[in-house]
């Protein structure tokens, strides 16, 4: 997705792009995401800035293309379930106000107006009507197709060609060379692959999810609801599982259960221990959901940085090298934000933003 | 020839169940789907998108093309639920859940 | 504990899964065989439920004899507690946990909403397989059903759809479906294979070395001659027609290069297709446990072991080979558990029966392979009107537009951008028709979950406290 906003933007600003992925369109954490949009889950600082102007443009592109990626301003839910609970999420409510963000606190006899679903007992609710969806995997597909960029898939960059005083000039490809005077890594998860090929340290690493998806349904949960204690998963630092129940109800039909959280490598196998975790969260948020069939489950791999912000910008140790990935779990909602900067960056323009909590060379390299 | 002359077939009592209020005679032991078929009906599903009839497609429970609603369990698979004497059998429209 | 024998659980009681039951119960071990349906005997020895009180059950099979033998003996081990029969569960996941155990979950049928959990030492995968439908104009009416749906129907619950039958597409299944449906009392109008079964007069030696196969089909052939069922081989459906049911199809010639000669269309009134081209194997199971998968099937060694440690496969699912190839696979992979879970060196001269037979039976069945295939070119005839994902109403319209449009070239991502293997039977139906449309190979679709489970009961599993 990441990639897709960087071909979009850099070719709208005049420049000739061509977007190679060894899969295919929407093949790493993309095709496994949920498509969020989302402002709730940030706190003040860059990664919300960046949300925001990402807010921005995918509302712009939405007039162009919502319809082709099911673009969804459905607003999210933000449930607390004890009085100390509701007391920390206002106190986050009123910073993301401060700093621009919509935050409506809803008391609990109004919560069922918004949701008439949700358990009885909730102590109270922040409800964020910028939050947004879209179909991730139609988005990217959608985006590369509007960019004009060519598009080679199925094709594994191996090496990242310089020349003599270490300037990028290119790639190499298991499939031929491609010379640019700019290469921009946007390989999420595989980041740090990518990186390493420049000789460069970037610490991507995987932070497995699993994805509960219903049977069809009416639609019964309008907004995408999660629990408070979502915000503390998202921004902790540990290996273990961790899950918090976020459901949200799709145009599809389905509804999707997320969002469980560990660094397990790239292990594919089932996990049943987050897998039970997200269905007793999400049954708990939803009682209704207890006769509700999964039909799949799936996971995809976040690209994890141990300080939650992305690399976002020029790497001033290869000249002409760029990065635009590492954004856990909100590459979809971060895309376009990212493909604008980037694509200012690349043409020497004034970023809209900050670029320098993103700096791609703020991690020092580990001993050995 | 019919099915059950071929092999003989001595069955328990039919019984009755109704399909949308209808009476139909079913045997013991014949699926939900099986005794549809007996009484000549081969679709009882209307899909959400176009609202066109499904019925039995694979027979064994993987394709849920014959998905029906039993004594108002919605989604039940017709060819792999054992009718009862006095079930409420209804055709079912959408994703099964009164959309 | 420690004088209690070891536990095997085999999932899948048909041939497969009830040769391996017999075979490790034969040899020390305790066997619980976990199977959907509500009598064993998988897909290949469905019979009628008690209550229809069917005399001659025979009529509908062949090789009832192998029947009786199987039955008999599971009969006697579940008398003599060795083996546990669990009938009406339908597996969804195994979880391997700590101590080299295993933990089977299921669903108890037919509502499939309470759960159910096994533990045991090793687990024996003999999940069968399901058959494979290629998709053309019409063939979501009703009327259309698989030809395995047809032959299920009848063995199970004695009830056919129509009066007026085609059977259609290819393989060595549509035999025994046209010539029981005939038998039932059904006008079979034609029996439709694309290939040209004569092409196995070319093939002397696999036929020489297979009499009873050959004695099979000179039965069937006679079979079809009694009931004045017509063969039109190298013929397919192109369409199908009716508007709330089926009320005819037509069918057309294929030339040598497996493309439908123009003018040799012709209509069949008919009230019932029953079509299919090919089976696939259940993998789900052995994919959530990270199994290797060898092309769409279970990758097993000599002795059916997967490369998961305490996991067996045998039968279809390990490859798509019949019944007599699943029972050598099943007594070799029961026999192989048997002696490992006992802490016995498996010796394979103890098996060499069975392992002659396995080799004889893949051999055949790879050139069975050559012969039965679907039309070269099977996708001309699917027009971008026709519904390709029965379950979300995905047209080959749609799926063609993502892979010229949108660059998908796969399965997974057709899926993503059409939602085209998204719905209640994930993928299992459309997976080999958005291949052929995308012009792929079909891929492992990685379905972590066997079959649907309500999340209450997902919520709990794996609860000691539940066990």
């Amino acid at each position: 997705m990441v990639g897709a906003a960087c071909a979009l933007y850099a070719a709208r600003s005049g420049l000739d792009v061509t977007l190679v992925d060894r899969g295919p369109v929407a093949g790493g954490t993309t095709g496994a995401g949920e498509g969020n949009l989302l402002v709730s889950d940030k706190e003040p600082g860059p990664e919300l800035d960046l949300a925001l102007l990402s807010g921005r443009l995918w509302a712009d592109l939405a007039e162009e293309l919502g319809e082709a990626f099911e673009y969804e301003a459905k607003g999210g839910v933000v449930v607390a379930a004890t009085p100390e609970g509701l007391t920390a999420l206002e106190t986050f409510a009123a910073g993301q106000r401060a700093a621009g963000v919509e935050a409506v606190p809803v008391a609990a006899d109004q919560l069922h107006t918004l949701e008439p679903h949700l358990a009885p007992g909730l102590t109270g609710a922040v409800h964020y009507p910028q939050d947004t969806q879209v179909m991730p995997a139609l988005a990217a597909a959608h985006l590369v197709r509007a960019s004009g960029a060519r598009l080679l898939t199925g094709r594994t960059v191996t090496e990242v060609l310089r020349t003599a005083d270490g300037a990028v000039r290119g790639v190499r490809t298991d499939r031929g060379d491609l010379h640019a005077p700019v290469v921009v890594n946007a390989a999420g998860t595989w980041g740090a692959e990518v990186a390493a090929l420049a000789g460069v340290f970037l610490p991507v690493l995987p932070r497995r999810g699993f994805v509960l998806v219903t049977e069809p349904l009416p639609r019964r949960v309008r907004h995408k609801v999660y629990a408070a204690d979502y915000v503390a998963d998202v921004a902790s630092d540990s290996a273990a599982l961790g899950t918090s129940p976020v459901v949200e109800g799709t145009a599809a039909g389905p509804i999707l259960i997320g969002a469980s959280r560990e660094r397990v490598g790239f292990d594919r196998s089932l996990s049943l221990p987050a897998v039970r975790a997200l269905a007793a969260g999400a049954t708990r948020l939803f009682p209704f959901l207890t006769d509700v069939r999964a039909l799949r489950t799936y996971l995809g791999f976040r690209p994890y940085m141990p300080d939650h912000l992305p690399a976002i910008g020029p790497d001033p140790r290869v000249p002409g090298l760029f990065h635009a990935c590492g954004h856990e779990g909100a590459g979809i909602g971060l895309a376009t934000g990212t493909g604008r900067l980037i694509a200012q960056v690349v043409a020497g323009r004034t970023p809209d933003l900050d670029l320098t909590p993103f700096r791609p060379d703020r991690f020092p390299k580990e001993a050995g | 020839m019919n099915p059950l002359e071929l092999v003989g077939a001595e069955p328990g009592p039919a019984f009755t169940v109704t399909l949308d209020g209808r009476e139909i005679t079913a045997l013991p032991g014949q699926t939900v789907a099986a005794a549809l078929w007996a009484a000549g009906v081969t679709s009882w599903r209307a899909t959400r998108g176009a609202g066109r009839p499904r019925g039995v497609f694979c027979g064994i429970g993987v394709c849920f093309d014959c998905l029906v609603t039993v004594n108002d369990r919605p989604n039940q698979r017709a060819c792999l639920v054992p009718v009862r004497a006095g079930d409420t059998i209804r055709t079912q429209e959408g994703t099964g859940h009164g959309d | 504990m420690a004088t209690e024998r070891p536990h095997l659980a085999v999932i899948g009681a048909g041939p497969a899964g009830l040769a391996a039951s017999l075979a490790a119960a034969a040899h020390g071990v305790r066997v619980t065989l976990i199977d959907s349906a509500a009598g064993a005997g998988g897909q290949f020895y469905r019979r009628p439920p008690a209550g229809l009180g069917a005399r001659r059950p025979e009529a509908l099979h062949h090789r009832w004899r192998t029947w009786r033998r199987l039955g008999d003996a599971l009969a006697a081990r579940v008398e003599a507690g060795t083996i546990r029969h669990l009938a009406d569960h339908h597996v969804w996941c195994v979880e391997p946990v700590e101590r080299a155990e295993l933990v089977v979950h299921a669903l108890l049928g037919p509502l499939q909403e309470e759960p159910v959990t096994v533990r045991a030492d090793a687990v024996l995968l003999a999940t069968g397989g399901y058959e494979k439908v290629l998709p053309f104009p019409g063939w979501t009416l009703p009327g259309v059903v698989t030809a395995g749906g047809a032959q299920a129907m009848l063995k199970g619950g004695l009830v056919v759809p129509g009066q007026r039958a085609v059977v259609a597409g290819t393989g060595p299944l549509l035999l025994p479906v046209a010539t029981g449906l005939a038998a039932a009392g059904v006008e079979v109008a034609a029996l439709v294979e694309s290939a040209d079964p004569k092409a196995f007069l070319r093939r002397p030696v696999a036929l020489a070395a297979h009499p009873a196969k050959v004695a099979e089909g000179v039965r069937y052939g006679a079979r079809l001659l009694r009931h004045h069922v017509k063969v039109l081989p190298r013929h397919t459906v192109v369409a199908a027609h009716g508007e709330q049911r089926l009320d005819a199809v037509t069918v057309a010639a294929l030339d040598t290069h497996g493309r439908v000669g123009p003018g040799t269309e012709r209509r069949i009134a008919c009230d019932t297709l029953a079509v299919g081209h090919g089976m696939l194997a259940h993998i789900d199971l052995a994919e959530s446990l990270g199994c290797r998968i060898d092309g769409l099937n279970v990758a097993v060694d000599e002795e059916q072991r997967t490369d998961v440690p305490g996991v067996w496969a045998a039968g279809e699912t390990t490859g798509i080979g019949g019944a007599a190839l699943s029972l050598a696979e099943g007594h070799i992979a029961g026999r192989s558990a048997a002696a490992r879970l006992t802490g016995t060196r498996p010796d394979p001269h103890t098996w060499a029966r069975a392992a002659r037979s396995r080799r004889r039976a893949r051999e055949f069945f790879a050139a069975l392979d050559t012969v039965y295939a679907p039309p070269a070119h099977w996708t001309d005839q699917v027009t971008d009107e026709t519904v390709v994902c029965r379950c979300e109403e995905v047209t080959a319209g749609a799926v063609r537009k993502a892979v010229d449009e949108l660059g998908a070239g796969d399965v997974r991502t057709v899926k993503l951008l059409t939602r085209a293997g998204m719905g209640w039977c994930q993928g299992r139906m459309c997976e080999p028709a958005v291949a052929g449309l995308a012009g792929c190979e079909q891929t492992p679709a990685r379905r972590l979950l066997a079959r649907p489970v309500p999340l209450g009961v997902l919520a709990r599993a794996g609860d000691p406290e539940d066990d």
